[in-house]
């Protein structure tokens, strides 16, 4: 492939990549920019000071929606962690069935489980609230921080919390002072791709929050069929940020195992 | 590898909650579609469902769009990859801006493709701008129409990024040396790319394949903003039948739901049957 025809189609891919998210930006500083303009006529701030005024909805629901998010992140990785550590270190009959129950939740759509546990909620009571969204996205989350968590201890040297035991130390100061360091970047990454996992989610949440427990993706929806597009493109420019926060932080893991079950769905 | 100690007391709190939430919906919803809780089971939503001539039409519409998405992901998905992992000016930004990409909600995509593809969107505009159409009934219907295209457009948008970086990951720990071995002994350059390169990147495009199918055939918030009123994806349709203020529609969204369970179960079967051997 030529050099030039290589940076042409890279424009290309790069102009693609940005395109659907030039309106949005475009529409939380705009106002009234309707059809034939290109661009706005009118520029302005004001989307973004209505989207912070008394109120509004948005400021509700940025925080229950990082709320749902750190909860359901620190569940997965209170659960995900020794399961990840018993299938990054073990061989045992019916690994391969473990692995397979554990990811069918990150393939199998969530409207497919979502009317069912709905009907499980109903019965404990844990519908219509946090605490069932943050129960229910568990279901996509936890997968994801089994298999970033199993890959972290694939190349962990179990060998050091033996040494350490042979030494005197105890199984919690062999817990904190040799494993927990030695898996604490791999915590970290898990935990933050948990948390925008949990973060993106929309049919889990409505089917269990009933509409009554109202996330950013949920406004994002509702302001835009309401025509509140101003309002509609500030949402969808804060829905990027955690996702740009946690990239700037963990840029390099990015490719690796753990994005192979699945990106943020 | 350590062998002391038992795997399944780390295991067991992971595999409960996944077991109560993931085996219990799948069980509750299975039975939901039975009749089973609203006294007796039968066949009746089952029956219903598979004889209605919507159910096929959204079936067939949710395939097509899994098909269309999946299959121009994974071809634009590995020129892309063949296309970045080769340095030029702009190589780094479009690494970044896939990765980006990755972490944008699926809601957030489909809304910007909404407003950059319909009839008064942003390429309208461009084109009335540029005297192609004269007003917004002059541009072709890309959302909410017959084919679905919107709906594609925004996976293959949200998809290509992620069989892309999938793919480079796996060509950095393939290295070059397979190809450069093949171009040695006289392959020239598309040849080594056939036939070495390819096969080798074959299982995980297939897997990667596999979660795009099944996501872009399962998700309801996408077919829901960019989709037709008639016929909607299957998904579109459960949730509507789930929402029904006549109950007795609820035994037939479980069906639905099961139909959807179904299909994707089979996928995860053909995908990831060999995936030890």
């Amino acid at each position: 492939m030529s050099p030039r025809l290589r940076i042409l189609l890279g424009l290309a891919l790069i102009a693609a990549l940005v395109a659907p998210l030039l309106p949005l930006a475009l529409w939380s500083v705009a106002r009234g920019w309707f059809f034939p303009q290109i661009l706005p006529a009118n520029w302005t701030i004001e989307p973004w000071m209505q989207a912070f005024a008394p109120r509004s909805e948005i400021p509700g629901a940025l925080a229950t929606t990082t709320l749902i998010a750190l909860a359901a992140a620190a569940l997965a990785l209170a659960l995900g962690i020794p399961a990840g550590r018993a299938l990054g270190l073990y061989r045992f009959r019916g690994k391969a069935l473990v692995e397979l129950a554990l990811l069918a939740p990150v393939i199998v759509p969530g409207i497919a489980v979502g009317l069912g546990i709905h009907g499980v909620f109903l019965r404990l009571g844990l519908t219509n609230s946090v605490p069932g969204v943050v129960l229910v996205h568990l279901v996509p989350t936890l997968p994801y921080v089994i298999f970033v968590m199993s890959g972290v201890f694939a190349n962990y040297d179990a060998e050091a919390e033996a040494q350490a035991r042979s030494l005197g130390a105890r199984p919690l100061q062999v817990l904190w002072h040799v494993m927990l360091p030695a898996i604490a970047p791999g915590i970290v990454v898990a935990g933050l791709f948990a948390f925008l996992v949990s973060w993106s989610q929309y049919i889990l949440t409505l089917t269990i929050g009933g509409g009554r427990v109202v996330t950013l993706p949920l406004l994002l929806y509702a302001q835009a069929g309401a025509g509140r597009n101003d309002q509609a493109g500030v949402l969808a420019m804060l829905s990027l940020g955690p996702g740009l926060v946690i990239l700037a932080l963990v840029a390099r893991q990015l490719t690796g195992r753990g994005m192979a079950i699945g990106g943020t769905r | 590898m350590i062998g002391r100690g038992h795997p399944w007391l780390s295991l067991a709190p992971a595999l409960g909650v996944i077991a109560v939430l993931f085996g219990g919906g799948l069980a509750l919803g299975l039975a939901g579609s039975f009749g089973m809780g609203r006294g007796g089971a039968s066949l009746e939503a089952w029956i219903a469902v598979l004889s209605e001539g919507r159910v096929w039409r959204s079936l067939g519409l949710s395939l097509w769009i899994a098909f269309a998405s999946t299959a121009l992901s994974c071809v634009i998905g590995l020129g892309a990859a063949l296309l970045l992992r080769r340095r030029f000016p702009g190589q780094g930004l479009a690494r970044l801006l896939f990765q980006i990409n990755l972490t944008i909600p699926h809601a957030v995509g489909a809304l910007g493709i909404l407003w950059l593809l319909s009839q008064s969107g942003f390429v309208a505009r461009l084109s009335a701008g540029a005297g192609l159409i004269d007003g917004p009934a002059g541009f072709p219907a890309l959302t909410q129409d017959r084919f679905a295209i919107g709906i594609i457009a925004h996976y293959v948008w949200k998809e290509v990024p992620f069989i892309g970086l999938i793919l480079l990951a796996n060509m950095q720990s393939l290295g070059d040396d397979p190809e450069s071995a093949a171009r040695s002994l006289g392959a020239s350059p598309f040849a080594a790319m056939r036939l070495v390169l390819l096969p080798l990147l074959m299982p995980a495009l297939i897997r990667a394949g596999a979660i795009v199918f099944a996501f872009s055939f399962g998700a309801w918030e996408v077919p829901v903003l960019l989709g037709q009123s008639a016929p909607t994806a299957l998904p579109v349709l459960a949730w509507q039948r789930f929402t029904d203020p006549d109950l007795a529609a609820r035994p037939e969204a479980m069906a639905l739901a099961m139909l959807i369970a179904l299909v994707s179960a089979v996928l995860i079967r053909a995908a990831f049957a060999g995936r030890n051997r």
